[in-house]
């Protein structure tokens, strides 16, 4: 083909720097046939993988973010339900403690009483022996103070 | 001044031809850019042999190129229209990064071809005019497929008065795009040559470091600006 501008050292008639021949169409061809082919192989696979990914990333983080919401409306539910428990456990500990009071007052007022009651018995009881006792010791005391009386009137 | 290193020989503009019918082919393009294209499509299978949802490995260089290329494509044309044309963008990126590359990293001279020599299959004028012209014709595809007739409003936007110049700009636009490319990376093949051709020992790396540097960044520029004439063609002005 016709070359437009050649070298020195270019000494055959052929060849130069700007030798424009059939290479140019076959190359643009060869470049189409490139585009369709890394297109098949390169673009379209990492192209999906990508979005994919990307929609993978996306979607997984708006159901972490739903996660999220749904463990900090747990989190606030089970605060709630826990200082509700602790409320209901302070009252129990106290009502137990009137209670036990209660029943430990009740108790000790049962004892006192009986223990009174069994006091003022066996007083009652020492009270009565006590008179027998007397009752007795007089009767001998008159029987002896006879008795002393018959001796000396005897003599 | 006739030295013969082994790795420091100096050819320009020296084809090895292939002839399919009268058509003359450059086939140390099309080798070395089958080898590039097969390394890229080497990486791109064994990277998405099993996709995993985490990552490992290739699949996360891979995975990086994809968001960086979106990231791109999605910048220059728009969040509407920029999925059709996300493979079309990513194919120049890469296709000229690895050429870009390749032709700087792989050890080319090792491999004796009859006449030229294998490098950068964008150091080819063909190449890059090749890539430019379907740059030019995808925007106007763009464009028309997406408004119609009505993309030739984008002509006398904001005046009539831009008619021209609108014109003109879509044969400079392949034009700057091939040139800016081919002329990049031939020029730092050159300079890597001519530094390796009088000094063969350690002064070539800052300029082959220099080169890789480059080589990236015109991929980028290059897949950018197509990007950016496709949003251009297909941009709704509101008015």
């Amino acid at each position: 083909m016709h070359s437009w501008l050649l070298l020195a050292e270019a000494a055959t008639p052929k060849g130069g720097l700007f030798d424009l021949d059939a290479t140019l169409p076959l190359m643009a061809v060869q470049v189409v046939i490139l585009t369709f082919i890394l297109n098949a192989l390169f673009f379209r696979p990492v192209g999906q993988a990508v979005e994919e990914r990307e929609g993978f990333i996306s979607t997984s983080r708006a159901q972490a973010k739903e996660k999220l919401a749904q463990a900090e409306r747990l989190e606030a539910d089970l605060k709630a339900q826990l200082l509700e428990a602790r409320r209901q456990s302070q009252s129990v500990i106290v009502e137990a403690e009137q209670e036990v009071d209660r029943l430990y007052r009740e108790a000790l007022a049962l004892a006192q009483a009986e223990s009174n009651s069994q006091r003022e018995s066996s007083r009652r009881q020492v009270e009565v022996q006590k008179q027998q006792a007397f009752a007795g010791l007089d009767a001998q005391a008159e029987r002896l103070g006879a008795l002393i009386v018959d001796r000396l009137l005897a003599v | 001044m006739i030295l013969h290193l082994p790795l420091a020989e100096l050819e320009v503009g020296q084809h090895l031809y292939w002839r399919i019918g009268n058509l003359n082919l450059h086939g140390q393009v099309f080798i070395s850019s089958w080898i590039v294209i097969g390394a890229l499509l080497a990486v791109v299978v064994l990277g998405t042999r099993r996709m995993e949802r985490d990552p490992k490995g290739l699949q996360n260089l891979l995975e990086f190129l994809w968001d960086y290329i979106r990231d791109l494509a999605r910048d220059q044309i728009g969040e509407k229209a920029y999925r059709d044309w996300l493979p079309f963008i990513g194919t120049l990126f890469l296709f000229i990064f690895v050429s870009n590359w390749g032709g700087a990293l792989i050890p080319w001279k090792l491999i004796h071809l009859p006449s030229g020599e294998l490098g950068a299959p964008t150091a080819d004028i063909n190449t890059t005019i090749a890539l430019a012209l379907l740059v030019s014709l995808a925007y106007f595809y763009a464009g028309l497929s997406r408004k119609g007739l009505r993309y030739f409003e984008y002509y006398v936007e904001p005046t009539p008065i831009m008619l021209p110049f609108k014109i003109v700009e879509d044969f400079t636009k392949p034009l700057s795009l091939s040139f800016r490319l081919f002329g990049n990376i031939l020029a730092d093949e050159l300079v890597v040559a001519v530094l390796a051709f009088l000094v063969p020992l350690v002064v070539p790396l800052p300029a082959m470091f220099l080169g890789l540097f480059t080589s990236a960044i015109q991929a980028l520029i290059f897949a950018t600006l197509a990007a950016y004439y496709i949003g251009e063609a297909v941009h709704e002005s509101h008015h």
